[in-house]
């Protein structure tokens, strides 16, 4: 099962069609939810443009989830509305919201084969025979499930039951699909390989998304919109390249990229200084810069991560290639002044210098 | 060669007190009444003698006995749809989050817990013809004035209502367990595609407590013939042999007329039907259950 057949697929024409009578953005205006004395979701705004992909990224606990499962209808909000196509849904069933889901258990039947997993709400609303079979025909060859139509889940492998799931949501012909962490189950190689398909069907299909991960690879790579969680509120909302260029805190200065953004304490008032690991340089001792130590070398091929302790801070820079000095030798760190962000030491929020 | 042997000694070592228990109280007791089966029953100075079918014969001709295994289908087929649908209703009830929960899954579960006669000296009162409950309540729609185990209309459905308010309860538990398996977001899954409640009750709850449904009416198979005690309490058989069950027969046959040859030829048919009805409902489930 390598790829899936896009071209090969009827979506094209139906995709034009999709696009043009559904209008699907969605606005979520002050949504709160509290579970008991703990507000989950605080007070949060934000929306998703038609047709774009937007992921809602952040650690455990930081109530993406639970924004996810308010947008589906799964959960009743505390306060704030969601609007989808310009309808307030609040009140509304998840089944009358017109939005497919893909859960991050895959939530499939077990006693159901692939094929009736897949046409499983085709049948709930009643749709023919001779229809949900051409639609599963067309979904099975889209993903690549053909073969393994007749199996149950329990015989599948994690990145099959994930393309079920994927069928089962792409079969509704929704305009909106939620995804909530769906590729948190597999494997380094098969997350790659899916997160790249499903960023091509979101487009292919013209949906909107809304795909949950505490994994910023994915937020990165996949998002025309991050939006990053923390404590229930939103701590950045942008483009990829917005919340990497330009972290508006020191959370989320640490929290994309990878290794995170060094945070050196500039100390006496100067507040917090970041510096992306790739904009370190590093020189032989004696040179103009900063005095350091190394203190940890990781080599992972292309590059080189050398971590050195400088002064109060360590600090992390990513070198081309290998790096000959080995651990406790003294180096000296610079870096040029407009790799620097600037953020405030008490309240750690960016500073626009 | 010589680790091997040793784990297989210790194996045979750690099953044999469990072995020894089910050979001398199981094994030993089938065989034992089977070979009774064909003997006759040893009176004073005449020891037992192979006799054959004799005993066999004897049952076949017995009007009695026909009528005790016609009674024990009926008891069978009267109980345990019943008691297994109630015990599915009595569990999907108490799964849902519903105030007093806790209460109710402790007042469904206590006719298990009472001891059988206990329950039936209960039931025996509200039975009674005149000041017994139920007659009291009918009563109230000049009703009243029935004797429910004294008629050999009424006495056999009585002993039915006592087995499923006993049994149902104890299902509900099985069933119960077996709800809570089962992922929540399959729920919420379907609740997004449009399903119902009962569109996924039938299409997905079911299917999924099929193992546990071949597995309490397997249960129920065997005690609609096992499960004797309350007929002597309220009953004995009668009226007119009218709630006699094929246990209850073997009982009195063995117990109480002392044949023992024509007891245990009635066991070895008790116990041919409950293997047949349990061989034939694991062949039967076998394609249509689904194991996780």
């Amino acid at each position: 099962m390598t790829g899936m057949h896009l071209a090969k697929s009827g979506f094209s024409s139906r995709r034009v069609l999709w696009q043009a009578d559904r209008m699907s953005k969605i606005s979520v205006a002050n949504l709160s939810k509290t579970f008991g004395d703990q507000a989950v979701v605080n007070g949060i705004s934000f929306d998703v443009e038609e047709g774009s992909l937007a992921v809602l990224l952040g650690p455990s606990g930081c109530g993406k989830s639970t924004t996810l499962r308010l947008i589906a209808g799964l959960e009743e909000p505390s306060a704030g509305s969601i609007t989808i196509a310009g309808r307030d849904v609040a009140g509304l069933a998840p089944a009358a919201r017109g939005l497919a889901m893909v859960f991050q258990s895959y939530a499939l039947f077990p006693h159901l084969d692939v094929a009736e997993n897949i046409v499983f709400g085709l049948r709930v609303r009643g749709v023919g025979r001779a229809e949900r079979g051409e639609r599963l025909r067309k979904v099975a060859d889209l993903v690549g499930l053909g073969p393994y139509l007749a199996r149950k889940p329990g015989q599948l492998s994690g990145g099959q039951r994930q393309r079920v799931a994927l069928a089962r949501a792409i079969i509704a012909e929704q305009r909106l699909c939620l995804m909530d962490e769906p590729l948190s189950n597999l494997d380094a190689r098969l997350r790659h390989e899916m997160r790249v398909e499903i960023r091509a069907l979101q487009q292919r299909l013209g949906m909107t998304m809304v795909y949950v991960t505490h994994d910023q690879t994915e937020a990165m790579t996949m998002a025309d919109r991050v939006i990053l969680l923390r404590d229930g509120r939103i701590e950045q909302n942008g483009r990829p390249d917005e919340l990497y260029e330009r972290p508006a805190s020191v959370f989320a200065a640490r929290f994309i990229g990878a290794p995170p953004m060094n945070i050196i304490d500039a100390g006496a008032g100067d507040g917090l200084i970041g510096v992306r690991a790739e904009h370190i340089r590093i020189r032989g001792a004696g040179e103009s810069g900063h005095a350091a130590r190394v203190a940890a070398i990781e080599y992972l091929g292309a590059d080189t991560m050398v971590t050195a302790q400088m002064g109060e801070n360590r600090v992390t820079a990513r070198l081309q290639g290998r790096f000959g000095a080995g651990d406790g030798e003294p180096v000296v760190l610079d870096w040029e002044k407009v790799h620097e962000h600037r953020f405030d030491a008490k309240t750690e929020q960016r500073l626009e210098i | 060669m010589l680790t091997g042997r040793r784990n297989a000694f210790l194996a045979w070592l750690l099953v044999l007190p469990a072995s020894v228990l089910l050979v001398v109280f199981t094994h030993y007791p089938v065989i034992g009444t089977a070979w009774h089966s064909f003997m006759s029953t040893p009176r004073g100075r005449r020891p037992a003698r192979f006799v054959g079918l004799e005993n066999y014969q004897t049952m076949l001709a017995d009007p009695i006995f026909w009528k005790a295994f016609y009674n024990n289908l009926i008891y069978a087929a009267g109980t345990i749809p019943l008691s297994v649908a109630l015990a599915l209703a009595m569990a999907v009830l108490v799964s849902s989050r519903i105030p007093g929960r806790g209460l109710l899954r402790m007042a469904y579960f206590t006719p298990t817990v009472l001891p059988m006669i206990a329950v039936a000296n209960i039931w025996l009162f509200f039975y009674t013809p005149g000041y017994g409950l139920l007659d009291q309540f009918l009563a109230l729609f000049g009703l009243g004035g029935t004797n429910w185990l004294g008629s050999p209309d009424t006495a056999l459905w009585c002993v039915i209502v006592v087995s499923i308010w006993k049994e149902a309860g104890f299902f509900m538990i099985f069933y119960l367990a077996a709800l809570q398996q089962i992922p929540p977001d399959l729920r919420e899954a379907a609740a997004i595609e449009g399903s119902g409640r009962w569109y996924f009750f039938r299409r997905v709850t079911l299917p999924l407590l099929m193992p546990t449904t071949l597995f309490i009416t397997i249960n129920a198979v065997i005690n609609a013939f096992r499960l004797v005690d309350h007929i002597f309490i309220l009953t004995r058989g009668g009226p007119d042999n009218a709630t006699s069950v094929l246990l209850f027969y073997i009982y009195e046959i063995g117990f109480k007329f002392w044949d023992e040859g024509l007891a245990s030829a009635m066991t070895i048919v008790l116990l041919a039907v409950l293997a047949a009805t349990a061989i034939a409902q694991f062949v039967f489930a076998e394609k249509r259950v689904h194991y996780q």
